[in-house]
């Protein structure tokens, strides 16, 4: 075991899977030369050069298009989008290629891709910089998308996703990058489909996925210390979402909060209690809540910007009103 | 080119026009649905190109990409009459299962990689598919006709630099017939020549040449295919052509004249092909009368029949090719808890 950190985790993943598939190869702005904005294939561009690391111009629908041409050849990229909000530009190439070429050709073609971008605010980067949009993707038909919530999937995930015949939407986050965790020397995979219950309770569930899991996390701390037991759900996997790790643990604890970094209409929160309305509806003891962002673009002041989008601080005092304690 | 391929490729022409010819009475007769655009009058282009080809081959054949008029380019690129005849009418035993339809025709055992509602897509499909021959280092090349409409998606834009600044092997075709569905050249583009898009824009080899006459065609596009395979880099090829239909079956032409339409008519690729080759003595009339019906025959007996008579999906089977529908769990689970 070893301390690494998300980017590192990311970058080794990308390391073992290029010296094990020449077929393997990444694509992205500034990912080459420049080192990588989150230096996710630092050191890569020595190792494997130009054709396998490929800087590419700032043409996001175009490079991943060309990405998911290769792939339909048998290739593996792995494309790396800036920012969740630059990848709107790939929109066409990613849902209406990437996503329906399978179905369209009756199962004749494979869009092996991945697709790794950054959803979720960092520190005052404004409307254009802010974007969440996990909700966007998660509603296509013909589309992965995971969001690892630390390094040991930031690395398991991508492993599998480099191999799995699907187009793969990775959703990373700024505030992750650096996050350390410890995970195994040798070689492992994490599945792309499955919940994760990472903290046991028997009161209340808290749902999160990516950078949410981590409120919902320290929420439980603060609840455990006023004597409430909270299970936290780590969803993994958007698209498709297991609901029956999720029916498991209502009935368990009977009351339910769900966290999202993202606007509330039409969201993850939506999406998770409705599938919990169909099928739990009676274990239910209380009023389910969603604890998400305002439906605002994202504002540059420091202070509107934390009022905007939520922290643990709201999972808590959610969790509380679920509860019936406020 | 012997007498033969002469008078195969003539036969060729001919059966793309009936082909499209009975897939319209098809349409109005209601056994084919939604959009169907057809591709008569442009012949010359894509049977030209694809003759100076890999094609007909396999997995050796060059990869071909296009947009939605794309019925013949799946043809020409091997891909069974039959089965794209039979995906038109939405059977099971259609080029996509029925699940694409007119505009999405896909053959990957030929490398026919699909028809796109998207117009600006295939062009940068088309340069990944000649990454993946170029980083495989296979001798193919990737092959992407479009129409001049397509060229004012951003995606020409983008690709035809990095097709360029990546040295990618793949030819572009653009189909010239002057409209943007119903919109005239010279509304819609401010540079009407698209050859010249490319050259300065995107230090590319370009050229312009006849679309309707098939010597022509074959004559440029050798030029062209052989620079590309040979020097591992990118070309863009324009010919200049008219569709004798409409855009697709909605379409009154109400934006154009009959005058415009009589003089291109004129030049219809299958008429000047006939005529040249009468001329030199290779054909007469009456073979020609006798391959149109031969080809009426084989279309009716056997194409038309195959499509009539083949069964529909089965409704169980909707969710099928979704995604992998035999995924590996170690890469996409459950999760074990």
């Amino acid at each position: 075991m070893a301390e690494t950190a998300y980017w590192e985790a990311i970058r080794r993943a990308h390391d073992e899977e290029m010296a094990r598939d020449p077929l393997v190869i990444a694509m992205g702005e500034d990912i080459g030369v420049a080192g990588g904005t989150y230096k996710a294939t630092s050191g890569l561009y020595e190792k494997y050069g130009e054709t396998r690391i490929v800087d590419c111009p700032i043409s996001e629908n175009s490079y991943t298009g060309i990405g998911i041409g290769a792939s339909m050849t048998g290739m593996r990229p792995v494309i790396e989008i800036m920012s969740i909000n630059f990848a709107l530009l790939a929109l066409d190439t990613i849902v209406n290629a990437a996503a329906k070429i399978r179905y369209m050709s009756g199962g004749q073609i494979a869009c092996p891709i991945v697709m790794r971008t950054p959803g979720g605010t960092a520190h005052q980067l404004a409307a254009q910089h802010s974007a969440r949009l996990a909700r966007m993707f998660m509603s296509t038909s013909g589309l992965r998308v995971v969001t690892p919530r630390g390094p040991l999937d930031a690395y398991g995930m991508l492993k599998s996703a480099i191999r799995s015949n699907d187009p793969v939407i990775i959703i990373e986050h700024e505030q992750m990058y650096n996050l350390k965790e410890d995970i195994p020397d040798e070689e492992y995979f994490r599945p792309l489909e499955g919940a994760e219950v990472v903290r046991e309770g028997s009161d209340i569930t808290l749902i999160g996925y990516n950078y949410s899991v981590h409120l919902c996390l320290q929420a439980a701390e603060r609840l455990a210390k006023d004597g409430i037991s909270a299970e936290v759900v780590d969803l993994r996997s958007l698209k498709p979402i297991d609901r029956e790790t999720i029916r498991k643990s209502v009935e368990k604890t009977h009351k339910v909060l769900v966290a999202e970094e993202d606007e509330a209409p039409v969201g993850v929160g939506s999406e998770i209690i409705t599938g919990i309305m169909e099928d739990c509806f009676f274990a239910l003891d209380s009023q389910p809540v969603r604890i998400h962002a305002a439906d605002v673009p994202v504002p540059y002041n420091h202070k509107l910007e934390k009022a905007a989008i939520p922290n643990a601080d709201d999972v808590y005092h959610g969790a509380l009103k679920v509860m019936g304690k406020i | 080119m012997s007498d033969a391929d002469k008078k195969r490729l003539l036969r060729e022409m001919i059966f793309f026009r009936r082909f499209e010819d009975r897939t319209f009475e098809a349409y109005m007769e209601r056994k084919i649905g939604g959009f169907l655009h057809l591709y008569s009058g442009q012949e010359a282009v894509a049977t030209g190109v694809l003759e100076q080809a890999v094609v007909g081959k396999g997995s050796e054949n060059d990869y071909v990409i296009t947009g939605y008029r794309d019925h013949i380019h799946a043809i020409k690129t091997g891909a069974p009459p039959r089965e794209v005849m039979a995906e038109l009418y939405g059977k099971e035993t259609g080029s996509s299962k029925g699940r694409g339809g007119s505009m999405h025709i896909f053959d990957a055992s030929q490398n026919f990689m699909g028809g796109y509602a998207l117009v600006g897509q295939p062009f940068p499909l088309a340069a990944g598919l000649a990454l993946g021959c170029k980083h495989k280092g296979t001798k193919q090349i990737a092959i992407c006709f479009l129409g001049d409409g397509a060229n004012n998606q951003g995606t020409f834009h983008e690709t035809m630099n990095m097709a360029a600044i990546w040295d990618l092997p793949v030819l572009f075709v653009c189909e010239n017939n002057g409209y943007a569905i119903g919109t005239h050249i010279d509304r819609s583009t401010a540079q009407p020549d698209q050859y010249k898009r490319v050259d300065q824009a995107y230090n590319m080899k370009s050229s312009q040449h006849d679309g309707m006459d098939i010597d022509n065609v074959m004559e440029a596009a050798k030029t062209a295919i052989d620079y590309v395979r040979n020097e591992s880099k990118p070309y863009f090829i324009e010919f200049m052509t008219y569709r004798f239909r409409g855009h697709s079956m909605s379409d009154a032409k109400g934006y154009r004249t009959k005058e415009e339409e009589a003089e291109w008519e004129k030049r219809d690729p299958i008429k000047i092909y006939s005529k040249k080759l009468i001329e030199a003595g290779i054909v007469k009339q009456a073979d020609i009368k006798a391959m149109e019906k031969e080809i009426d025959d084989e279309i009716e007996n056997d194409i038309i029949k195959f499509a009539e008579e083949s069964p529909e999906p089965k409704v169980e089977e909707l969710t099928k090719y979704v995604l992998d529908d035999n995924p590996d769990p170690r890469w996409i689970g459950p999760l074990q808890k």
